[in-house]
């Protein structure tokens, strides 16, 4: 089990998959833990990062076999923020339609937007190439060393834009907007009393965290090299993310970081009980545990490994029928239970 | 294009059966159940394995031991609905759980679910009886199987049935109680948590029943009631959450929506046009037809 | 005169914050008691203690003379006391005589006579039974609502604030209706904010300050007093 992870060249592959991760679930973090958006449709934007991003990169399509749009040939670095560039518009988007929705209903029309767009990239062939999905995605510095230790080249870089793309958020989120944002996650209703234009914040959380998707899209298409539309069924491209969230804390971006750590190992090392037991029922048997872990979680500790909540209840002194009752769509509740959540090294009030 | 209508009709009662659920536990729980659809592909497969022995009744694809099957998927599917949510949903519901929670559970329990499907009967398409049906012949150009009059009839039957529960019995009242108005019902003496079991029963017995009838019409496949998710809860959020006649039109409006656009779109959209038509809905109307304002 | 309730010392209120700091009453069998005070002094949140809605952190509840703290309200409502809340204490989707069966949950004996009963007191609601709830005026659903309470056939009644945003001529009704009610012999627990009213109505009377009992006395001595006349009844 472990021995693999000896195995440099393994462990490379492994931490560049945690960390394209650990960006998505930044990404969500800032839709959910910190806006308190309800997306549910991840994979669209894990898709449509990839895609624009392979199309932005790659040359021409040739005939039969390959029928895209795009085929570019730009740098890495393009197709990087391009993909970026597509899900904040992508965002924008939907966003004005659904952001005015109750959570539920936010969640269920997000579903709905990824399936869509799944459908739409599966059977227009001339748009992605259709279920023959896109091949041959090139990769950035790819001329710089050999093949065999490619990887550690492309770690490095995926590392880096973690680094860049973390130390962005949490500066974005410690900022004035950032606090404003909170309030509205905390007490909708009390914020948008102070006057703050509440659609205006969200929309620009919404298209941020979009934005940030887009990069790991980019960053998960380079990596692999070959993407279909099943690439992002909402196991893989949503559920997965949100797990990682939910597991590591929510509200929190090194819980994000850590979440990705904790469920992808456990993702991985199931994965290579595949190649031990020859039975392919074991792939099963990982989306069993990952649907066990989640549930488990939330029952167990739903405030995830590293996330901290101060409870003070948000309903304190407000008329007691709303006490009681959980209704959907009043001010949205945070992860676990209504809750101020302090993140360890934060000081002082907003 | 009445063809299509038909199918649509067909398709609309399963729809039906699964949203008037989905509805009903969304109405008195508040609580979207991302898991419903799950629910269905967990009927048809335990009629898949209780079904035996072969024959027919009359020009039905299948014998009295699909009778027998339905029923036992709608039990198991029952139960096992109450059974879940005694585990997972109500200790979360007695933490006040906020709702993102609570529709996370339910999408942990769908995959739980789904994987030990695929775990139970593999990936492959399954059928409950082989060979293919002959149609019979009505003007309009319309061709119906007799599987199809019988899933139908089915609807029908027991969306009648939770009709007459609904508005003729103590018990359903007390569910349309809970559903306005749960502390209410509660002060007023109303047993709120058998409301709950029984609505967890009704629910989950007609998801199940859903999924037998769209095991009949088409094939099993362990992702066949995650595909229905997104029409369920568009026909249920058209009619309005929480009206059982909602989710009949609802049904009615997704269902034969969808047959009809395959007419100018390819059938792998059809999902799509539920979604659209969601919406829509939330767009104009988000209370839905018969809903009640927040 | 035996005493049905009996709340000492209660202590209650939401989240971290008490409402109540130590609140005591007592409702005597067959009397109508009111409690008034200024907004936030913490009567709805009393009657809520009272009922079993609210946790009591401190203090006890006797009914009866036996502890009945921290019951919940299915048992109260099983030891004949029925509360109707301020608002939303009608099943909107449900016909008026689908509420009053609703009523009669607890106890299914006997439910045609005690309907009939209810109608007598009501009879504007036997005229149209099967009108949804939904689709009836202010003062309609207040009726509802207290006649729903009723078909439990309770001992005591806890009612919030029956007159709130009645009209003047509907509150005369109500208070009318509570009179009636009461002189079948059902005790009253009454928290109001049209203070006047409630105070020519009841037998005794508490008010509350502050979450803190401030008086106590007969109904026609407090509508007298000089210190209540200047701060609850507006001259």
């Amino acid at each position: 089990m472990i021995s693999d992870f000896l195995n440099p060249s393994y462990l490379a592959g492994f931490l560049t998959l945690v960390i394209i991760y650990s960006v998505f679930a930044i990404g969500l973090n800032v839709h959910w833990g910190y806006t308190g958006i309800f997306n549910f449709g991840v994979a669209g934007f894990f898709a449509v990062g990839a895609y624009t991003s392979a199309i932005i990169t790659k040359k021409p399509a040739t005939g039969d076999y390959m029928t895209y749009v795009g085929g570019l040939e730009l740098p890495f670095v393009v197709g990087l923020l391009g993909a970026g560039v597509a899900c904040a518009i992508l965002a924008f988007i939907i966003g004005i339609p659904t952001l005015r929705l109750r959570e539920d209903y936010l969640a269920i029309a997000s579903i709905g937007v990824a399936e869509t767009l799944r459908r739409v990239f599966i059977n227009e062939m001339g748009l992605v190439n259709g279920t023959r999905g896109m091949i041959g995605i090139p990769q950035p510095l790819h001329g710089l060393v050999d093949q065999a230790d490619y990887k550690y080249v492309y770690l490095a870089i995926a590392a880096a834009i973690l680094v860049i793309v973390y130390i962005a958020v949490e500066r974005v989120l410690r900022s004035p907007w950032g606090r404003v944002l909170r309030a509205i996650r905390e007490d909708e209703i009390t914020a948008a009393a102070s006057g703050k234009d509440i659609f205006a914040f969200k929309m620009q959380a919404f298209m941020l965290g979009a934005f940030i998707m887009g990069l790991g899209g980019a960053m998960y298409a380079s990596y692999v090299r070959a993407i279909t539309p099943d690439t992002f069924v909402p196991m893989f491209g949503t559920f997965l993310i949100w797990v990682m969230l939910i597991v590591g804390g929510s509200g929190n971006n090194k819980g994000a970081i850590l979440g990705a750590l904790a469920v992808w190992l456990i993702w991985d090392r199931t994965g290579a009980l595949v190649s031990d037991a020859q039975n392919p029922s074991i792939f099963y048997v990982r989306n069993l545990l990952i649907g066990v872990l989640v549930v488990a979680v939330l029952l167990l500790r739903p405030k995830g490994i590293w996330g901290e909540e101060k409870r003070v209840s948000i309903y304190a002194g407000k008329e007691p029928e709303r006490a009681r009752r959980k209704e959907p769509g009043e001010a949205s509740e945070p992860a676990g239970a209504a809750s101020v959540i302090e993140e360890p090294g934060e000081s002082g009030a907003p | 294009m009445a063809q299509l209508i038909v199918i649509g009709l067909i398709m609309s009662s399963i729809i039906a059966l699964g949203a008037i659920g989905l509805t009903l536990i969304y109405g008195i729980l508040k609580f979207a159940n991302f898991a419903h659809g799950d629910l269905m592909t967990v009927g048809a497969y335990i009629a898949f394995q209780t079904f035996v022995g072969g024959g027919h009744i009359g020009p039905l694809s299948f014998g009295y031991g699909m009778i027998l099957a339905i029923l036992a998927a709608m039990v198991v599917v029952g139960v096992v609905s109450v059974i879940i949510d005694r585990l997972v949903y109500r200790p979360l519901r007695r933490r006040n759980a906020g709702l993102v929670i609570l529709a996370m559970a339910s999408l942990g329990m769908a995959i739980i679910v789904r994987s030990l499907v695929y775990l139970g009967w593999g990936p492959d398409q399954r059928f409950y009886t082989p060979g293919l049906q002959y149609a019979h012949q009505f003007p309009l150009g319309i061709a119906l199987k007799p599987d199809q009059m019988f899933i139908g009839a089915a609807a029908i039957i027991s969306v009648v049935s939770v009709y007459l529960l609904l508005y003729r019995t103590t018990l359903g009242r007390a569910m349309r109680a809970t559903a306005d108005n749960m502390e209410l019902a509660r002060v007023t003496g109303i047993d709120t948590e058998r409301v709950v079991i029984a609505t967890w029963a009704i629910g989950g017995s007609l998801a199940g029943l859903a999924g037998v009838l769209l095991g009949i019409q088409s094939h099993l496949m362990p992702e066949m009631g995650f595909i229905f998710i997104l029409p369920l809860f568009a026909a249920s959020i058209l009619g309005g959450v929480g009206s059982p006649h909602g989710a009949l039109v609802g049904a009615l409006v997704v269902g034969i929506s969808q047959e009809v656009s395959t007419e100018w779109i390819s059938p792998a959209y059809k999902p799509a046009i539920a979604f659209i038509l969601l919406f829509a809905i939330l767009l104009v109307r988000p209370r839905g037809i018969f809903g009640v304002k927040d | 005169m035996t005493v049905i309730l009996e709340a000492d010392g209660i202590v209650s209120g939401y989240g971290e914050v008490d409402i109540l700091h130590g609140v005591s009453l007592m409702v005597d069998e067959g009397e109508i008691v009111a409690v008034i005070g200024p907004n936030g002094a913490g009567k709805s949140t009393l009657l809520k203690s009272a009922f079993g809605l609210l946790k009591l952190r401190k203090g006890k509840l006797l009914l009866d003379g036996v502890d009945a703290t921290n019951l919940p309200p299915q048992k109260m409502v099983r030891n004949g006391v029925s509360y109707v809340p301020q608002s939303d204490n009608v099943f909107p989707s449900l016909t008026i005589v689908e509420n009053l069966e609703m009523g009669a949950f607890v106890s299914r004996g006997n439910y045609k006579q005690r309907l009939g009963e209810v109608y007598d007191l009501f009879p504007a609601l036997a005229e149209r039974p099967n009108v949804k709830a939904g689709k009836l005026s202010g003062g309609q659903r207040q009726m509802l609502a207290l006649a729903r309470a009723l078909m439990l056939q309770p001992r005591l009644l806890l009612l919030d604030e029956p007159t709130a945003s009645l009209s003047p001529r509907m509150v005369g009704d109500i208070l009318t209706k509570i009179r009636d009610i009461n002189r079948k012999g059902v005790a009253i627990l009454i928290v109001e904010q049209n203070a006047r009213e409630a105070l020519n109505l009841c037998h005794r009377g508490y008010v509350l300050v502050m979450g803190k009992n401030a008086m106590e006395d007969t109904g026609q001595n407090l509508l007298h007093s000089e210190e209540v006349g200047r701060l609850y009844l507006g001259g």
